[in-house]
Parts: structure tokens; sequence; C-alpha cells
């Protein structure tokens, strides 16, 4: 078997590669942002004039919440009652593992077929 | 016995590119240790405390614990096969060699983001202890963006002069920021006569039960993510088959001491709702202590962790978009070593803006959760790996720096934590793991339709090992 001789790309062509790679790649990572998508599901539910009793805080965290700058309880109120919420579908789940699995198996198959024709050329065929 | 002894001191690492200058082997084992610690360590000055508000105190010890167990697996793995691939690309390498093209080019990208992704989160982490030290001096509502610009500007700036000065930098500041959380545990926990450490009353029990425990190993990672970084410098140490598996190794000790230290400061001194959601945990403990030379020791070691990690960072993902570009998998233009400073200096510019779009444009857990789930698409694919190269290349047929015992079981451990931090992530952050994933499966496609075709096949073999059994 000839080894394989890759073509030359242009420069333009190089330029190109690299800007559809950064696309993809900022588009992947900011789109869950502008879509709102990103991030926690983290709720506060604060209470009309929270108290420190009433938000579960005892004297030594009222304490150490006055230390760090939170002088009323109503300062603090939305970092003490954030909470995230851990419900899913377990359609979502499904998805998500396919998801994974699927990218793995993909890429798992493609690089098998590369990597033969790679030892082929590399070492001789058998 | 083994008759292809990869270790040998002989090979220069240069690449199928055919660069005319190789990079410079001047690195010993503390810079090894420098780079992992360094890259690291910031994850106990920021960032690890998100575990805390994912699922409480308790859950953020026990996603500690399994966190180091799941690092350990990564060092052991990492530190066998890493020891026989003495060039520059890390686990990118080990992928071209061991598992093909196509995986290969997925872990670069997995380096290069979460490596980039990291530099951006010390770069914001930066400027906000900037903000809350000026704020604490009455300079209220500075302008963090120059701090964060000038940050990533002067580490590019050392990385492009040479690799020896950036890692010595990294060393002689990883080693001031790791001894400031020992000085803070013995100041806090045994020399201060009336300890401010609170555990009894500040403790609670699990906020979301067990569920928040799987939680809490989403960032829980982020005590450990880049240790495997150690591997990027294979290609510039002197003696990779001795001084990479040492350094690494250490590292993780040093880092699983750190970071249950860190922990149990910090859940002594402040609410667990407040650490949950601290942008500069130590700093904060090292205020409550009612000290100023620890807040001032504090505030430094914060700052020189997160500049001694962006440093690393800087470092790892240039070498990896250096590695892929050298092979052609990315335009060989990138694949350049500077003549005089024997650095990857096109690969170190070219990733300066995209490290600023994300340091200037997103929020931290945002950008600390794009690095974690492109560590973890990397953690999944080690196991994978070291599976193959035994598989490939049995114990007799080529000659290891270091053997990790006990194969498989650490291989099959770390793919079983690897899927409970999947679901950990997919709790709060599915979003974001559909896209990611997503983006990798598209730009696969792209590789292996469109620019696979530039790359030479046999070329890309670049180790002096014998065919592969089953080949």
């Amino acid at each position: 078997m000839a080894d394989y001789t890759p073509p030359t790309q242009s420069k333009f062509g190089q330029i190109i590669d690299v800007i559809v790679l950064l696309v993809l790649a900022i588009g992947a990572l900011y789109l869950p942002l502008w879509l709102n998508l990103a991030g926690s599901s983290q709720t506060s539910n604060v209470s009309e004039n929270p108290t420190w009793e009433g938000l579960g805080q005892n004297a030594t965290m009222i304490e150490k919440w006055n230390q760090l700058g939170y002088a009323e309880a109503a300062d603090a109120a939305e970092l003490i009652t954030a909470r995230f919420d851990y419900s899913f579908s377990i359609l979502s789940l499904l998805v998500m593992i396919v998801v994974v699995v699927g990218y793995y198996a993909l890429i798992l198959r493609f690089s098998e077929k590369e990597y033969g024709d790679v030892i082929a050329e590399k070492f001789g065929k058998k | 016995m083994s008759d292809t002894d990869i270790t040998s001191k002989d090979m220069d690492g240069m690449g199928p590119g055919g660069t005319k200058v190789g990079l410079a082997r001047v690195l010993g084992p503390a810079h090894i240790w420098g780079l992992g610690v360094g890259i690291v360590l910031v994850g106990e000055y920021m960032g690890w405390n998100f575990a805390v508000g994912k699922g409480g105190a308790y859950a953020a010890l026990l996603a500690c614990w399994f966190a180091g167990i799941l690092y350990s697996c990564v060092a052991m793995i990492d530190s066998e096969v890493t020891s026989t691939v003495a060039a520059a690309g890390g686990q990118y390498t080990q992928a071209k060699h061991i598992v093909g093209p196509l995986m290969a080019f997925n872990v670069g990208l997995y380096l290069v983001f979460a490596y980039t992704m990291l530099e951006a989160a010390n770069a914001i982490t930066f400027g906000f202890l900037i903000d809350t030290v000026a704020g604490m001096t009455g300079h209220e509502g500075l302008d963090q963006r120059p701090f964060i610009v000038l940050a990533i500007m002067f580490l590019a700036w050392l990385n492009y002069r040479g690799v020896l000065a950036t890692l010595t930098f990294s060393l002689i500041i990883t080693a001031v920021a790791f001894s400031a959380i020992i000085i803070l545990f013995l100041s806090t926990a045994v020399f201060m006569g009336d300890s401010p450490l609170r555990h009894a009353q500040l403790m609670t029990d699990l906020p979301y039960g067990w569920l928040g425990i799987l939680a809490a190993m989403h960032f829980g990672l982020w005590y450990y993510l880049g240790i495997e970084g150690t591997c990027q410098a294979a290609e510039e140490v002197r003696s990779p088959a001795r001084s990479l598996p040492f350094g690494t190794l250490a590292g993780i000790m040093t880092l699983l001491i750190a970071a249950t230290l860190t922990w149990y400061v910090c859940v002594g001194l402040m609410p667990w709702e407040y650490l949950g959601q601290a942008g500069v945990p130590l700093f904060d403990a090292a205020r409550l202590s009612g000290s100023m030379t620890l807040m001032i020791l504090l505030g430094i070691g914060t700052m020189f962790a997160t500049l001694a990690s962006a440093n690393g960072c800087i470092n790892d993902a240039s070498r990896a978009w250096f590695a892929m570009g050298r092979d052609h998998y990315l335009p060989e233009w990138f694949g350049a070593v500077h003549p005089k400073f024997r650095t990857p200096y096109r690969s170190i510019i070219f990733l300066i803006p995209i490290a600023l779009i994300f340091a200037l444009g997103a929020p931290l857990d945002q950008v600390i959760t794009f690095s974690i789930l492109s560590g973890l698409l990397g953690y999944t694919f080690m196991p994978l790996n070291v599976i193959l190269f035994r598989r490939k290349w049995p114990l007799d047929t080529i000659k290891r720096g270091y053997e990790h015992p006990f194969h498989p079981i650490p291989a099959i451990l770390l793919l079983c934590l690897c899927g409970v931090t999947f679901f950990a992530v997919f709790l709060g952050y599915g979003s974001q793991l559909v896209a990611m994933i997503s983006f990798y499966i598209i730009v696969s496609l792209w590789f292996h339709f469109w620019r696979y075709r530039f790359v030479r096949r046999a070329a890309q073999f670049t180790m002096p090992w014998p065919r592969p059994r089953g080949y």
C-alpha cells in the first residue's frame, strides 16, 4: 500500500479551520449562558422581615455572619435560604446517559478505523 | 524482558512536523511538583467550597476524599503511561499512540479547554481578590478588568520567554501558597490559645441528604483538577521516566493533605451557607481568625496560588495546542518553536484572547464548570487508555519508567467515579454537560470528515515502540 500523501492546505484554509473551531467552542460554552439555560437552579426563599432565629442560625453562626459583614438577618437571608433544586426526570437522565455513551462510542469507533491505517502504514501490512 | 527502551535519554521529542529547534530539556522533578501542585493548589483557595454549597460541609469532605481516590487513580495511571511517552502534549500524545487520531484530537481539546478555562477562573479570582482588598482599605467599586488583563498578559510573557524561568517562578510561589495553608491550620488549630475554630456550633446535618454527597462530587474535582498537567512537561524534563512519576505522585499527596486541612479550617470558621458561595474562602477564614498576620499571609497565598495556577495553565494549554499543530491536527503554523527561547510561542500568544473572553465575560461558577467538564471527559478517557495500553503493549514488550499496581482495579474504579461525577454535574448543570458534549460530537465529525485529510498517517506515530499486539 502506498503511503498516504496529504494535500497542502492554503493559508486561507488554515485560518478558516481555526475560525470554525473557535466559533464552535465559544458557541458551545456561551450558548447555555445566552439562552439562560446555564448554571445552577439555585433559588432563594426569603420571608418578610427575616430573623436570625427564623433562619436557623445559632449564636456562633450569628457572630460569624456579623464578622463577615452581615449585620442584619435580612442582609444574609438570601445566602442562607439559597438551595439547589435537584429534582430531575428519568427521561432527561436517560438522554444524558445516551449522549455521553454515544459520544465515546462514536470517537472510539472512528479512532479505531484511523488507527488501523496509521499502524498499517507505520509497520507495514501483516 | 522488554526489548525496547522508550525512556532513552537520547530521544529528543522532535515531532513529525520537522521543527528545526526542539523544546529545551531543562526541568527537574521539583519543577514537575511545582507545575502539578501549582496548577491545582488554587483549588484549595477558591472553587472547592462550591461543593459545600451543593451538599453541605460533610458532603464536601466526602467529595474531597472520593475525588482524592479518583485523582490517585489518575496519577497512577498517568504516571505509567507518561513515563513511556516523553513528548509534549501529555495525554494527547498518549491517545495518539494508543487509541487513535480522533480520540487524540478530542483529548487535545479537553486539555486546552480545561486549562484555558482554569486560567480564566484564576484571573477572575485574582481580580476579585484585588477588589476585596481595595474595598477593605476604603476603595470601593474598583474596576477588576485591568488587573485580570494584566495578570494574563504578564504570565503569557513569562511563558513566552522560557520554560525554566516560568516553572521556577511557579515552584517558588506555589511553595509560599502551600506554606500559607499549613501555617493557617497550625495557627488556628494548634498554636492559638483560644482556638477560633467552632466545628461543634457551625456543622449541620446534610441539607440535601445523601443526594447532596453525590452532587458535591461535581466541585469535589476542583480540589485536584489539573494535577494530570505534569505530563505536558514530558518533552522539557531532563529525565522523564524518573521525574514525571515522582513529581506527579508527590503532587497528589501534597494536595490530599492541603485539601483536608483547608476543609477543616474553613468549616470551623464560617457557616456553610456562606462558605458554599464564597469567592475566596481561605482568605475569609484568615479574616475570621482575627489575626492580621494570617490575613495578609492568606491574601498573598491566594494571589500566588491564582498566579501559579494561571501560569501552569498557560504552559500546559499551549503545549497541547502546539503538539496538535505539529501533527497537523490543527494548522501547522501553531507547531513552531521560538528559535531563541525554545517555547511554543505562537500557541502561547493565540490562547491569550480566548482566556480573556471567558475571564471578562462569564461568571466564575460557569467557567469552573466548563473546566471541570473538559477535565472529566479526559479522566473518562484514561481508564480506556491504560487498558488498551496494557493490551497492546504488555509489560514484557516495552520498558516503563513506572508500573502502576493492581491493574485493572484503578482503571475500573476511575471509570466508576467518573460515572458518579457525570451524574453530579447533571444535578444542577445538565444543560452545560449536554452543550459541551454536543460541541465535542460536532468537532469530532468535523475532524474525521474534513481535518484529518491534512494529517500524515504513519508520521503521527513518533515513539520507538514495537508493533502493537492485535494489529
